[in-house]
């Protein structure tokens, strides 16, 4: 029993170290983590804005702004970018052998992804919330309720959760970073073949049916419904369904590549 | 005895990599694993360290079963493998502080400890500077220093002076040497007998998952008896000639090269040459060489890329 609870606060210890290493890792480089964060999705929402705005807003089918309508989906690709730095930085530690060390050492098992998924999400949550404060800047206004903003919020952390859990098991798995690159370029692309910046109704039918059947599409509706204030409908459902199943896979692939790890050249 | 091996084996899909290795390394002992690429030795550490698991075979480490108590062990060891596991962007101090953390040593003996490390390893002066900057030797030296925390009973070595420059390699030697001199037993692999022949004071060789000998370097080099001659020919007609002419030898046929065991001596190496010359036999060239790895080999096992011929 004793020693139960000693490995616990042990691998709290170890998860901390661990967490405290990867936000050393964040700020040791903060012009390369601003940049391979925020550079991509701050050049999205202003050129999609600027570019697209007026026209869509001119054939509006809703009564909300353009830069209303976006903001979700570029909250959604944000954090792809962050998971996608998560899952290089986790990677370089699969293939530079760090993690053989940690590996052969007396240190919690579940310490060093879990100090990476963390130190990670926080780096996403704010990354989000400048995007967030971006958007405000150019807009765009939450009509949410209470209940609205901290369900929102709480769909923001399920979300990044759940893919960031996804990317890092991508980076456990992927032998070189451009493998992992290769992996993670079908997550930075779906978003586009969604309903981020367009309504899916004013899609050819073939990309309509992959926007409506892929899981940004419910995400991104249901974000937006929450923080527009209108009914989100069963949607929510699919969306909270698509972020426990990416979770899960991400989780259980992470652990499963961690475990069966080993520097082998 | 620190490490009991019986009968390990280990193998990748169909590909054996480890054929039933027995073992048995003293307390206080710097033994050396000696094989060529591919043998099996980074997967023997990897094994021993708790890194992978083999199929079958017995081992104990410290006095713990590894299977059922592999925390106990990882607790006893220290790790410094093939290609420095140092963390590039954080600074030297930092990463030995990182060791001490996962170590859970108390803060303030950590950092004396860190400090002492740092000093006997030369890095005061890098000490905060991210290891990106470092030199490949430092790299090495820092992740021997990092293994070297919470003070192990037994480090492993994985190749610990491969791709080093000859000072570095020094360095490394001393360092290692003056391990085993305050007790520290060590596990080290390498591919060079002049390594193994330097540090260690017990040596297994391991080839193709197999141990082919196991003694001490002067037993070893017993069975080597000298180097080897290594003639050079100007086609396959004077190569099957001399091969014919001089009985026990190995030739290699891409080469044109033929080589011969000998102490190297000036009588050996004039009578070998005459011994040509009467044969009408033209030699293009002619290297001695003392007593390395290949040799070791030669002795000890049979070479499937090279024809063994002996009349």
């Amino acid at each position: 029993m004793s020693n139960t609870v000693s490995n616990m606060a042990y691998s709290i210890t170890d998860t901390v170290t661990m967490l405290r290493r990867t936000v050393i890792h964040m700020l040791r480089n903060p012009v390369m983590m601003l940049l391979g964060t925020l550079g991509t999705p701050i050049i999205l929402l202003l050129m999609m804005y600027n570019l697209f705005g007026g026209v869509i807003q001119s054939n509006a089918l809703t009564s909300s702004s353009y830069i209303n309508y976006i903001t979700p989906g570029m909250i959604l690709i944000t954090v792809i970018y962050s998971t996608g730095m998560a899952a290089l930085r986790v990677n370089s530690d699969m293939t530079q052998g760090v993690i053989s060390r940690f590996k052969s050492m007396s240190i919690s098992r579940s310490a060093v992804l879990n100090g990476h998924v963390i130190g990670s999400m926080l780096g996403s949550l704010i990354s989000v919330t400048v995007i967030f404060g971006l958007a405000y800047l150019m807009g765009f206004r939450s009509a949410a309720n209470t209940f609205g903003g901290v369900a929102a919020i709480g769909l923001i952390v399920l979300y990044v959760t759940a893919t960031m859990w996804l990317a890092i098991a991508i980076g456990v798995w992927s032998k070189s970073p451009e493998a992992a690159n290769g992996m993670l370029y079908l997550l930075y692309i779906l978003p586009f073949f969604s309903s981020a910046f367009v309504p899916t109704q004013s899609m050819t039918p073939v990309v309509a049916w992959i926007a409506e059947n892929q899981p940004f599409t419910p995400i991104i509706d249901t974000l937006r419904a929450l923080l527009m204030g209108t009914p989100t409908d069963n949607r929510a459902f699919i969306a909270v369904a698509w972020c426990i199943g990416f979770g899960l896979v991400g989780f259980l692939g992470a652990r499963a590549a961690y475990n069966r790890s080993t520097n082998q050249q | 005895m620190m490490i009991t091996v019986k009968g390990l084996r280990k193998a990748f899909g169909t590909h054996v990599v480890l054929d039933g290795v027995d073992l048995n390394v003293a307390e206080g002992a710097i033994f050396a694993l000696l094989g060529p690429n591919g043998a099996g030795k980074t997967t023997t550490v990897q094994i021993l360290s708790t890194l992978l698991r083999a199929d079958a075979g017995e081992v104990f480490i410290a006095g713990h079963d590894l299977n059922r108590e592999p925390e106990a062990v990882r607790a006893a060891i220290g790790l410094t493998g093939q290609f420095a596991a140092v963390d590039q962007v954080l600074t030297g101090e930092e990463n030995l502080m990182l060791m001490v953390y996962l170590r859970h040593l108390e803060r303030s003996k950590g950092q004396n400890r860190v400090r002492e490390l740092l000093e006997r390893f030369d890095l005061t002066d890098a000490a905060k500077k991210p290891v990106s900057t470092y030199s490949g030797g430092m790299r090495r030296k820092l992740d021997l220093a990092m293994s070297l925390i919470g003070n192990p009973r037994l480090v492993f070595l994985d190749e610990p002076t491969t791709g080093l420059d000859p000072r570095s390699r020094q360095t490394m030697w001393q360092l290692i040497t003056e391990l085993a001199a305050n007790g520290v037993t060590v596990f080290l692999t390498t591919q060079y007998l002049e390594e193994a022949d330097r540090l260690a004071n017990r040596i297994a060789v391991l080839d193709k998952g197999k141990l082919v000998a196991e003694g001490s370097p002067a037993d070893l080099k017993r069975r080597i008896s000298g180097g080897h001659v290594e003639l050079q020919f100007a086609d396959v007609a004077g190569l099957d000639k001399a091969v014919q002419s001089l009985g026990s030898a190995i030739r290699d046929d891409n080469a044109l090269t033929v080589r011969v065991p000998s102490n190297g001596s000036i009588g050996a190496l004039r009578k070998l040459l005459d011994q040509l010359d009467s044969a009408a036999i033209p030699v293009t060239g002619v290297s001695v060489h003392t007593p390395d790895l290949d040799d070791v080999f030669f002795a000890l096992t049979t070479q499937p890329d090279k024809k063994e011929v002996t009349q």
